[in-house]
């Protein structure tokens, strides 16, 4: 077996040249390129070839060359087939991709369980806080501001733990779902100067903003009887009533005048008589989402706003 | 002349038909076969339990984020340890390189593993080296078509088989290939089997040892780790020459050197067994894998003849000039101390794996919130992530800021499931009287149940009306 003859890969080859010459001695070795790089360089070009009849390739007239493949998404309820293109492919990821699929499985799941048990559940509230950020940036910014915080005298503080209309999950939910309109009458015309300035300083007291006085008892009358008729509305003890929308004005919140603000007595009282002379009128209109946004948003964004500041 | 000219600028491959050798080399190559080759197809169905994953000792779930080996679970964040990793593997080849060559091509490397079980089936089917050789020369007939047919086919068999296990690296193993078979696993299962399947079957079947000569580029730079000391498998020219067969009065050695012969008997051996073709009687090549089995060949026939081995044999240039082979040399304690270090780095890293992290950030729109009661309420995320395989209970808590109250969405206790991420909202809620604008404290997590681990202490600040 030893005396077998070596075959010619055994051999080692000189170096050829091209056979060309140029002055006289210059030439070109000859180093070949192995086989298997043509067909590697081959087969480049056949997916190529594949690749233009599959997708978006050559300007043709005034158009281009579409390609056979196709993509489907849907918009509304309708399929859409169109050529291949990235616009649809995103379209169509954010539709069925994976995170899209489990978003979706969160949100079925959180609009089966009430609210008690999303409570009662961190992951779910993680879900609301996270989604909710994007809805309220799209639907509730504009107004309430980026972070909630609302606008004094227009758009109310959604960060405290004040509720106009409630603060629990489900009354959250209603005043999302229908929208909410605020009102109270002017009374400039009702109440005497001297009145209003009684009444203004009456309410002070009741956040103890400014002492008992003379004043605040005349107040307080005009407050809990015929003569101003408050109480109708903010009750007797000027706690408000969630079912009106009536302002509490015992606590240290201030929705409309901006009394933290003011330094000093006067402009306190001449902020909260303002509000008193000429109502609040046309300036507390929440609109109803519910044709903006889904049920189950509508429940989600219950969920964060609950989160934000303090629900009840 | 079109077809001179194709003939001319592209070289046709010229099949090596590998002839096969018993030795010492051989044996411990079969080994080192045989475990990578275990470890390989078999490491993908060892089960280790888990609470939250796949029972799938080694594990790498590209969807889920999770990567795990035994005991150990990983995320994207712990991607530095394949730095790590790769700065060790790259210390280890340039280590081992500069002291004994082409380890790693001969013994380790994936191609020449795969090419040998390859030829080994084709020796199978078609025979011994001579065999090959007639049956490649034949022309076409039923028997040869017969025979390639069932060398493809099994080549065919071992590509598949490859190309799937590495599929079930990345999903756990049992299920997969189930759904595989019922085609209803992801494209991805089926794009990777198919490729690793063709990719096998032409670099280990097909084009063998061009992929070392050609395609490798660890192949010409190893050659930059080779110094005088380095060990190259190489023919001894100075006992070999000159070389002439064993004739009628030139078989003792004294008779040879008597007329001026040296010990080759030029049989051819060591150049027959050579998996990429070359004759190792002419000095160090590039095409060399230092896979040793000429060593072995050059053995055996020394063997036969009564003479000692070492004709081809592992050695160094400046073993070959007479000179001792330094293993101790700049290079070598370079390379090792940067590779211990780099094995220290990595090890201590992942021994100090933490058990969870927690972030606390700060909700700065609006920074403070005025409460009903007059009270400043401040809001912070804490994002919590367990790390680990079993279940983290813990407690938040405050520090440095009395007379403050915390509200964790009324949970007293928050828990993670094994490697679960969760944001907590806290609030934290303050007299407004007393020091004003801001007020540092910490917030601290207490891991209280599940997973043993250190309380984490995160500083934040509180803001009051200025």
């Amino acid at each position: 077996m030893m005396n077998e003859k070596t075959t010619k890969q055994q051999k080692s080859t000189a170096v050829q040249t091209t056979g060309h010459a140029w002055d006289g001695d210059l030439q070109e070795f000859n180093n070949p390129l192995p086989r298997w790089w043509l067909w590697s360089f081959y087969a480049t070009v056949v997916f190529a070839l594949i690749y233009w009849l599959l997708y978006p390739s050559w300007p043709w007239r005034d158009s281009w060359l579409h390609g056979l493949k196709t993509v489907t998404f849907t918009v509304g309820k309708e399929k859409v087939t169109t050529d291949w293109n990235t616009r649809a492919v995103l379209i169509q990821e954010l539709e069925e991709g994976r995170s899209a699929t489990v978003q979706r499985e969160f949100m079925e799941k959180i609009a089966k369980v009430d609210f008690g048990e999303i409570q009662k559940n961190p992951e779910m509230l993680a879900f609301a806080r996270s989604v909710g950020k994007g809805l309220f940036g799209t639907n509730c910014a504009a107004c309430h501001g980026r972070g909630g915080q609302g606008v004094v005298g227009l758009y109310p503080n959604l960060t405290d733990d004040d509720w106009l209309w409630g603060g629990s999950m489900e009354k959250i939910q209603e005043t999302l779902t229908n929208g909410r309109n605020g009102f109270m009458p002017a009374f400039g015309e009702t109440l005497n100067p001297q009145q209003l300035d009684d009444v203004a300083t009456y309410v002070l007291t009741l956040s103890a903003e400014a002492p008992q006085s003379e004043a605040s008892d005349r107040g307080r009358e005009l407050f809990q009887g015929y003569g101003g008729g408050c109480y109708a509305c903010h009750g007797k003890d000027g706690k408000g009533q969630q079912s009106l929308g009536s302002a509490n004005l015992t606590d240290r919140i201030w929705t409309i005048a901006n009394v933290p603000e003011k330094q000093t007595l006067e402009d306190k009282k001449a902020a909260v008589k303002q509000v008193i002379a000429n109502g609040v009128q046309n300036r507390r209109v929440m609109p109803a989402w519910k044709d903006r946004m889904s049920p189950n948003e509508i429940k989600l964004m219950a969920v964060y706003l609950h989160q934000l500041g303090g629900g009840q | 002349m079109a077809q001179e000219a194709t003939e001319v600028l592209y070289q046709k491959r010229i099949p090596i038909f590998p002839r096969s050798v018993k030795g010492i080399f051989r044996r411990l190559k079969y080994g080192i076969l045989i475990l990578a080759y275990g470890i390989y197809f078999l490491l993908p169905w060892l089960r280790w339990e888990r609470l939250n994953a796949p029972d799938q000792a080694v594990l790498f779930d590209i969807p889920g984020r999770h990567f795990y080996i035994f005991g150990l679970a990983m995320e994207p964040q712990d991607v530095i340890w394949i730095g790590g990793l790769l700065v060790i593997a790259a210390m280890l080849l340039f280590f081992v390189t500069g002291i004994a060559g082409r380890v790693f091509c001969g013994y380790f490397c994936f191609q020449t593993l795969w090419t040998e079980v390859f030829v080994l089936i084709e020796r199978l089917i078609q025979g011994e080296r001579p065999a090959r050789i007639r049956l490649a020369q034949a022309p076409w007939s039923a028997a040869k078509l017969g025979k390639l047919g069932a060398t493809w086919g099994l080549w065919l068999l071992v590509a598949f088989w490859t190309g799937s296990t590495f599929t079930l690296y990345w999903d756990n193993a049992p299920e997969l290939i189930v759904a595989m078979a019922r085609g209803e696993a992801p494209f991805a299962a089926y794009a990777t089997t198919l490729f690793l399947s063709a990719t096998t079957f032409v670099m280990a079947g097909l084009a063998r040892e061009q992929v070392c000569t050609y395609m490798c580029p660890y192949a010409r730079f190893q050659s930059a780790m080779f110094d005088k000391d380095t060990l190259i498998v190489a023919y001894d020219e100075r006992r070999g020459e000159s070389r002439h067969k064993p004739a009628r009065n030139l078989k003792s050695r004294e008779q040879r050197r008597a007329q001026g012969m040296g010990d080759c008997v030029d049989c051819g051996y060591c150049v027959q067994v050579c998996p990429t073709g070359i004759d190792i009687r002419n000095g160090l090549q590039l095409q060399c894998i230092s896979c040793a089995l000429c060593i072995d060949a050059c053995n055996t026939i020394m063997d036969s003849l009564g003479w000692p081995h070492g004709l081809v044999g592992y050695t160094s240039e400046n073993a070959q000039q007479g000179g001792a082979t330094r293993i101790i040399k700049p290079k070598t304690i370079g390379y090792g101390v940067i590779l211990l270090t780099a094995i220290a780095v990595l090890g201590w890293s992942i021994a100090h794996q933490v058990a969870y992290n927690a972030t606390v950030e700060q909700i700065r729109q609006p920074l403070y919130a005025t409460l009903s009661d007059g009270r400043i309420q401040n809001s912070y995320e804490i994002k919590l992530n367990n790390r680990v395989t079993r279940p983290l209970t813990v407690r938040i808590g405050l520090e440095d800021l009395p007379g403050a109250e915390l509200d964790v969405g009324g949970l007293e206790q928050v828990t993670l499931e094994p490697q679960q991420r969760l944001q907590v909202l806290a609030k934290v809620r303050r007299a407004a009287a007393g020091k004003q604008g801001q007020q540092h404290f910490t917030f601290v997590i207490t891991p209280v149940g599940g997973v043993q681990a250190e309380p984490a202490h995160r500083p934040s600040v509180f803001y009051l009306p200025e």
